[in-house]
């Protein structure tokens, strides 16, 4: 039986990888932030996870709004990064899953989740810079990733109790999975942030921090924000929080908290670390 | 709010348009399936619809395995047809709006739908045969449509029953629009068929026929049945009945409906080909 | 979902299969372009290749087993494209895959009616 033993929140904002790639970790600017991720990769370097199921969004590489999917999932056997037009470097593929991913697809559409399912996709900064951070130098191959995709763009966007709805759905399809894996669910992006308009450069700590809470103690205390409630609160791009919320809703046993590292601002935003077991 | 005038069950099969595009209408094969379209085609001429929804399932024009939708739905001022590689003429274009098929993805996605939403799309055969037998020699341009196509080709498929509910949401949507509009919607495709295999060929008249008889007034009885079970009993291709279910359900919250005509063919191409109008207490 | 039972003579184009038959599915897909047609005419090998179709696909291809295609992970919808480039309609292929001619297929289809 697959088991998700433990979730991670982490940023996945682009200019954690430029940093990384021009070796700035131990700069003043980046290093509190830094300093948080030694104990979470010490923390995979042990568990030894198999397969990583991982929440992001696209941030316009593999989908356009000609054709833009409320959930989109991978079912492939790897999966490419590429140039994303401003900069960033193109990091090696990523390995898929298909087994899993398929049977999970399986049960969610047999749930009612109206998946976009995916065969072949790119991945961009959105799922690579989490998987940079937690093993730097691109030192991922041996874990396999199966990307989950939710539109944070366009409106309309899916509210959070459809996001840790669909989060509790994926909980369940790993658990029925016959094959002995360990599983950990990453929720990425957020926390709070707007980076386009007069309100450019929001950043609200005291909600980053009572979301940080709730998502460990009631995350469906969450589910009462719709997304309009998110953008007044966290700003623009803090309906990333949704991603936060999907992981959380992974974990369907006792949850525990490990590791936190609150820090902002990173680049435009407040970046919430943590770590949560699942038993 | 917008009114649904009804709906309309209509084969799709690419065989059919290039049969009006060779002016077969007329010949042994093709007269029994094209007599039945005169009244369906008066009725539309009649009611004249502003809007028509059509769902319908994308053949590999659109949408490909890289990133195959369970549900598409579009949102686009014009629908380009193309190419589909084996030799039906390219239709022109299909004109569509964007007001109400905003308002539908919202509702959708308010209402625990996780669609697609296609800005830009190419549309198919399958949307595009309704519409010319709706309107023939092209003559749809006036109609503005509304694309909704549904994942037939790949499991997992959305089931019956999810495809209903689907239907149904969309007709609240319609029913909460704040536009005078009045509105068709068309499910097509079907019914028995099965192309690929040993089994190909295979078509299941009485199903067919029971199918055309509980969608009127007991689709419950149609909406229990699981993907599995529609192949076993209609063909690898009898799961586009689920198009037929969505219509269907569009119309759940209508009150009672009319069946104003129902008839069944069979063989086109390979499969058996039904025709179904059921008018709401909207049409005049 | 496609794993209950089976269903005589019917290849269920689920996940797994869909995996298996991505290459051969993806070939089938660019024929919607008259140039990729003209290029497959052209060099059916180096076209294989392009696809970086599995050696059962390419068999299956080169043979013009139908039924192999589908036991290789292909989607009717994407070789009928294929089918489209042979010049064959779907009661040819019908005939192919069910060992019948043509016109016994099309016989086979009118007998259905007459229940
Ligand atoms: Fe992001
Ligand atoms: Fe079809």
């Amino acid at each position: 039986m697959a088991k998700i033993i433990g979730g991670v929140t982490t940023s996945h904002i682009p200019a954690i990888a430029n940093a990384m790639a021009n070796g700035l970790e131990e700069t003043p600017y980046w290093k509190p932030f830094f300093d948080g991720y030694p104990p979470v990769r010490d923390w995979l370097n042990e568990q030894k996870p198999d397969v990583i199921i991982l929440f992001y969004n696209d941030h316009g590489l593999e989908f356009f709004i000609d054709k833009k999917p409320t959930f989109a999932m991978g079912v492939a056997d790897e999966y490419y990064n590429s140039d994303e037009g401003w900069g960033i470097p193109t990091i090696p593929p990523v390995t898929g899953e298909s087994e899993l991913s398929w049977h999970i697809a399986n049960s969610l559409v047999e749930d009612g989740f109206d998946m976009t399912i995916c065969q072949e996709m790119k991945v961009d900064h959105g799922l690579t810079v989490p998987l940079n951070l937690m093993w730097p130098g691109h030192n991922y191959g041996h874990v396999k990733v199966i990307p989950v995709c939710i539109n944070c763009e366009q409106h309309p966007m899916p509210q959070p109790k459809r996001t840790l709805a669909l989060g509790q759905a994926i909980g369940r399809a790993v658990e029925s999975f016959d094959d002995d894996l360990k599983v950990v669910v990453f929720g990425t992006g957020g926390m709070s942030h707007q980076l386009d308009g007069e309100r450019a450069g929001f950043i609200n700590r005291a909600f980053d921090i009572e979301c940080l809470d709730k998502l460990v103690s009631d995350p469906e205390s969450l589910t009462k924000y719709s997304n309009y409630d998110l953008v007044e609160l966290g700003g623009a791009q803090a309906v990333e929080l949704n991603m936060l919320i999907a992981m959380r809703g992974a974990l369907l046993g006792e949850v525990t908290e490990l590791h936190r590292n609150y820090h902002a601002p990173i680049s435009n935003t407040g970046s919430g670390l943590m770590l949560l077991e699942n038993k | 709010m917008a009114n649904l005038l009804g709906g309309i069950a209509t084969s799709h099969i690419p065989a059919i348009g290039v049969a009006m595009d060779k002016g077969l209408e007329e010949t042994p094969y093709w007269k029994d399936f094209f007599d039945a379209y005169p009244p369906v085609r008066d009725w539309l001429y009649t009611q004249e619809p502003d809007i028509a929804i059509i769902f319908y399932n994308d053949h590999g024009l659109e949408f490909f395995h890289d990133r195959k939708p369970t549900f598409a739905i579009g949102a686009s001022e014009l629908y380009e047809n193309a190419d589909e590689g084996w030799g039906i003429a390219e239709i022109p274009p299909v004109t569509g709006e964007t007001e109400l098929s905003w308002h539908i993805v919202n509702h959708l996605i308010e209402h625990d739908f996780d669609i697609t939403v296609c800005q830009e799309m190419k549309v198919d055969h399958g949307l595009t045969v309704p519409l010319t037998l709706m309107w023939p020699g092209h003559k749809y341009g006036h109609i503005k449509v509304i694309p909704v196509a549904i994942n037939c080709e790949r499991h997992p498929m959305p089931k019956p029953s999810r495809c209903y509910a689907f239907g149904k949401a969309i007709g609240d949507a319609v029913r909460s629009f704040s536009g005078d509009q009045k509105v068709v919607v068309m499910g097509t495709g079907g019914l028995s068929h099965q192309l690929d295999g040993q089994r190909a060929g295979y078509i299941n008249k009485p199903f067919d026929l029971y199918c055309m008889d509980k969608i009127v007034n007991e689709p419950e009885l149609l909406t229990q049945f699981t993907n599995y079970e529609l192949v076993e009993k209609a063909g690898a291709q009898g799961v586009e009945l689920n198009m037929w279910l969505a219509m269907r359900g569009a119309l759940e919250n209508e009150g009672s409906l009319k069946e104003l005509h129902r008839s069944y063919h069979l063989p086109i191409s390979n499969t058996g080909a039904g025709l179904q109008l059921l008018a709401t207490n909207n049409a005049r | 979902m496609a794993s209950q039972g089976s269903i005589p003579g019917t290849i269920m184009l689920d996940g797994p299969m869909a995996t298996k038959g991505y290459p051969l599915n993806k070939m089938c897909y660019s024929f919607n372009n008259a140039s990729a047609r003209d290029e497959f005419r052209t060099d059916e090998e180096a076209y294989y290749e392009k696809f970086k179709l599995t050696e059962e696909q390419k068999q299956a291809m080169r043979q013009r087993d139908v039924i192999g295609m589908l036991e290789a992970g292909g989607s009717i919808y994407y070789l009928a494209k294929f089918a489209g480039i042979l010049g064959l309609n779907v009661q040819d292929v019908g005939g192919l895959q069910t060992g019948m001619t043509t016109d016994e297929f099309k016989a086979f289809l009118v007998k259905q009616g007459e229940v």
